[in-house]
């Protein structure tokens, strides 16, 4: 049994756990004055520094993770994280740089970020690319802020509404409402892709844009991509990828090519960074040629093989946070590209396109299955036939994976699916893992007729059992506090 | 193909396939993506790199830089080169917590679920406030969320701010503004400290929030009690305060001087500097502004049996599920930063944290003494200053710079771009990790150079 107190409750007076020279210079107690002084030393604990590795690798137990086992979690695609990346990241050469130093002193990193904003580019089809977004919702912002400067340099400020398909990541209409944009929601059609009759009748002059996620959240590649882009342009909207799918399609097809203006990549999904346990991640943002003046501040250029920071933008948005991005996470990605190549990235979408669909060809008659046609990366299976035949829902399903050290996908989400399960097995998990998988949701199922009352009591092998949410929320308890 | 990530071999691929009832690859994508949209060329990337040459290639590039590490730093400006102890990095590379996501299943994932609530409490320890979320992207974008809060809060859509926060906080704040219709009133600076007058009289009955920074971007610590006082010549203006979590070890906590929001970037605990991310922003409020936090939160709860346990709780403020109407569209964080500033504070604990402050305080105010003594430079503002100070030179800083440069010092950023009238001002950073030696030969340096 491992020892699960909080490291509060391990705290001794008087242990330390760090040390520190000597102070070399003399001790001055008036610098400050008593008012602007604190009071009451900040009550953090104090322990040894063993005690806090053996609390932190006790904790990291508890833990599923992608190199512990299989992580099938929809729209996440949480593929294998290269070793390489963790240790050139960590390289003095790069960890060790300070963001104010000059930009002599800072080639190396410069041209890393602009030929990494250079395969991004072309990845996507795009022209120019910010590598500022910590994360995809923040490059979600960005790009909104982008459209909107973009309307009003051409007096269109009128254009408010943003038009985003009902399987559309949570992300998106929230990010809408930070530019003081207005969603409209528009639904899907039955083939679980966006409905034209639909979209047609919500696009007038009021319209600022489209937010499309492609493949979309439910796997499927849009059909009518070509058709949706022709009307949304027509009524004079700028088109927005979320390229969190974009695992499916490198080297396949083009965002650029297919007529939009904007895409943001989610390195930490589709280029190998880690998850960080959620973050940090890495949301850059490319763009056609007509939005480039708008990107935020700085740009990377070269001019005859020096690089430097463009500041003087005078139609830019400004910043969307401190210096240049994520750039530990940009080196990973960067180093993950070189190593694949055009060859590598294409065999990528195709291994995480096929095991997506050996698992869905699988399952499609153990579970209920809304689409049956062949998909992308991703399928969305619902538990809606054990739900109806044997009262489990699709919470207790996932919880039985729990038992056999797999990490559930997405759940009840996208909405349009009930009892949704959202899998993405990515391309780095092997026909064997594959197999498991597919062996255990057969069992499950086998469960939830046989003896539906145990299904619904897992999981029973885990840290912790069936946690009490709805208490949780009821009764905040947000941090730590001594008894009295 | 086969490629070291990539498990599947072709007969794998083949066998896959075939129980698909498809003949090839081909097939597959033919019948999923339309002709009309299909990549028909190569993407133009380079060769593919093997492992060690990756490895060359990335150690070539490290070597074109010259990283602050390599040199006498004393640059700062919100990211410092304080020391992280050897613990962390062992923490952090453990992969049970690097590859893990978002904590989706409570009963997998209690170990990044109680680390963020003892991050949560740490920050709320460190700071004096009620409750904290579970990290934002850094510190600029932490501030540009909390005007957000404060205006949705309110309802009122002024803000006031002085101009000695970090100038690229106010350029994140000037850029979420923009996109929201949020007015921002900024309040010139007098002798290196908030004008309090000044934003007295900025401060009305549609002011959501009064912004500053303590220290200051300057590192002069400012009297924050007048500056919270202004509260009350708005109806219900809210008080934001940016703050150095390392300064918090010896000065007074935002807690304690009735601030509604207190956040800043928590780099200096634990995270390399890393050419300016990833780092991460703490973000920290009262109780009663709890539901319109952005980001995560994690709470205690109990399992079935009994047993403590966390989950990610108030989650309707959250895009996945109130969707347009979140408080944020905050998703993905940063929450392994976020576990090397935890760790870092408990490794610190009570006592370091205060010495390491202490080791801040006095040897940045050895130095600022030293070199206001020496001919050609002197330090314009008064009052105390907490690891940074202003050096005014009388001769260009661009010289200064270069020739400390070759001698294998940083002297600091240029403050020019930033203010006006600053031609040749610049910043000087002092951490715990210099030594008296290294001031003492940076002192020399200036007056020679
Ligand atoms: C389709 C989609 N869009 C956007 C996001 C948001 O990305 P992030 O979590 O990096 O902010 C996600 C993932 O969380 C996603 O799956």
């Amino acid at each position: 049994m491992k020892n699960k107190d909080l490291i509060f409750e391990k705290s001794r007076p008087g242990k330390i756990g760090y040390s520190l020279p000597g102070l070399d210079v003399p001790s001055k107690n008036d610098i400050l004055p008593e008012k602007v002084q604190r009071k009451n030393p900040a009550p953090l604990p104090e322990v040894a520094e063993g005690e806090v590795l053996r609390h932190y690798i006790n904790l990291s137990q508890l833990n599923h993770s992608v190199d512990n086992g299989f992580y099938p979690l929809g729209s996440c695609t949480m593929k294998y994280n290269p070793k390489i990346n963790e240790d050139v990241s960590r390289l003095p050469g790069l960890a060790g740089l300070h963001p104010y130093q000059s930009e002599e002193m800072t080639q190396g990193a410069l041209k890393m970020m602009h030929d990494l904003e250079k395969y991004l580019c072309e990845i996507a089809g795009m022209d120019r690319l910010t590598l500022q977004p910590a994360a995809g919702a923040h490059g979600e912002l960005t790009g909104l802020m982008l459209m909107r400067a973009y309307h009003r340099h051409r007096g269109q400020e009128q254009r408010k509404k943003i038009i985003i398909p009902d399987s559309g990541h949570g992300t998106n209409p929230a990010s809408v409402t930070m530019v003081d944009y207005e969603t409209v929601e528009i639904p899907s059609s039955e083939t679980g892709c966006v409905d034209l009759e639909a979209l047609k009748e919500v696009l007038d002059d009021q319209v600022a844009g489209l937010m499309i996620t492609n493949p979309n959240t439910l796997g499927f590649y849009e059909s009518n991509i070509t058709e949706i882009c022709r009307l949304v342009r027509e009524a004079g909207g700028l088109l927005y990828y979320d390229g969190a799918n974009a695992n499916a399609i490198m080297g396949y097809s083009r965002p650029g090519d297919m007529g939009f203006d904007i895409i943001h990549y989610n390195l930490h999904k589709t280029f190998g960074t880690p998850h960080g346990g959620g973050g940090p991640g890495s949301g850059p943002v490319g763009v056609k040629d007509k939005l480039i003046p708008f990107l935020p501040c700085p740009l990377i250029e070269e001019e005859d093989g020096q690089y430097f920071f463009d500041y003087d933008r005078p139609q830019s948005i400004g910043r969307v946070r401190s210096f240049f991005g994520n750039f530990g996470v940009l080196i990973k990605a960067y180093t993950y590209i070189r190593m694949m190549g055009a060859q590598g990235l294409k065999q990528v979408s195709e291994d995480a396109v096929l095991n997506a669909n050996y698992i869905m060809e699988n399952l499609a008659d153990t579970y209920y299955l809304k689409y049956h046609r062949n998909c992308m990366h991703e399928f969305v299976l619902s538990g809606k036939k054990q739900k109806d035949e044997h009262g489990v829902t699709t919470t207790d399903i996932v919880k039985n994976l729990l038992d056999h050290g797999i990490h559930p996908p997405t759940v009840y989400f996208p909405l349009i699916v009930e009892e949704a399960m959202m899998i993405e097995p990515t391309e780095t998990e092997s026909k064997e893992t594959l197999d498991r998988f597919i062996e255990v949701m057969e069992e499950i199922a086998k469960m939830a007729e046989e003896d539906p009352e145990k299904l619904k009591g897992a999981p029973y092998t885990t840290p912790v059992r069936r946690l009490d949410e709805a208490g949780a929320a009821r009764n905040p308890i947000l941090k730590w506090e001594p008894e009295q | 193909m086969n490629h070291q990530f990539l498990p599947n071999n072709e007969a794998s691929r083949k066998e896959m396939l075939e129980s698909i009832g498809l003949s090839s690859i081909e097939e597959l994508f033919g019948c999923c993506i339309p002709e009309q949209v299909r990549f028909k060329g190569e993407l133009d990337l380079p060769e593919p790199l093997s492992e060690m040459e990756a490895r060359r290639l990335l150690t070539q590039i490290a070597n074109v830089n010259r990283p602050a590490s390599s040199m006498v730093s004393f640059l700062g400006g919100g990211v410092a080169d304080h020391y992280i102890p050897a613990a962390i990095d062992h923490i952090v590379s453990r992969s049970e917590f690097y590859t893990a996501y978002t904590p989706y299943q409570a009963e997998v994932s209690q170990g990044t679920l109680q680390n963020i609530f003892e991050f949560q409490t740490l920050i709320c320890m460190l700071t004096g406030m009620d409750v904290a979320n579970a990290s934002m992207y850094d510190g600029a974008s932490a501030l540009a969320e909390g005007v957000l809060m404060a205006s949705a809060t309110t309802r009122l859509d002024k803000i006031v701010i002085s101009q000695t926060v970090n100038p690229q906080y106010r350029e994140t704040v000037q850029t979420y503004a923009q996109a929201t219709g949020l007015e921002v009133v900024e309040i010139p600076h007098k002798e290196g400290l908030t004008d309090v007058e000044a934003m007295g009289e900025e401060v009305d009955d549609q002011t959501a929030a009064i912004v500053f920074q303590n220290p200051n971007f300057f590192g002069q610590v400012e009297d924050p009690f007048p500056i919270s006082e202004l509260k009350e010549k708005g109806k219900k203006t809210l008080l934001i305060s940016v703050v150095d979590p390392i300064s918090l070890g010896v000065l007074v906590p935002p807690g304690d001087y009735d601030c509604d929001i207190a956040l800043g970037e928590g780099q200096p605990l634990g995270n390399p500097v890393s050419f300016g991310g990833p780092h991460l922003g703490f973000f920290a409020a009262t109780q009663k502004l709890v539901r319109k936090m952005p980001g995560r939160l994690i709470g205690q709860t109990k399992d079935v049996d009994g047993q403590r346990g966390f989950v990610m709780t108030l989650q309707t403020r959250e895009q996945h599920i109130r969707r347009h109407r979140a408080t944020s569209n905050i998703c993905t964080n940063q929450a392994l930063n976020a576990l090397a500033a935890a760790a870092y504070l408990n490794l610190m604990g009570k006592e370091g944290l205060q010495e390491v402050a202490q080791h801040c305080l006095q040897k940045a105010n050895y130095l600022k003494e030293k070199i206001a003594a020496l001919p050609g430079y002197t330090v314009p503002f008064e009052g105390p200053s907490f690891k940074e100070f202003v050096v005014k030179a009388n001769r260009p800083f661009t010289s200064i710079q270069e020739k400390m440069v070759d001698r294998g010092f940083l002297p600091g950023i240029h403050l020019q771009p930033y203010y006006e009238g600053m031609e040749d001002w610049f910043l000087v950073c002092v951490t715990e990790s210099r030594t008296r030696d290294e001031l003492d030969r940076f002192a020399a340096g200036l007056e020679g150079v």
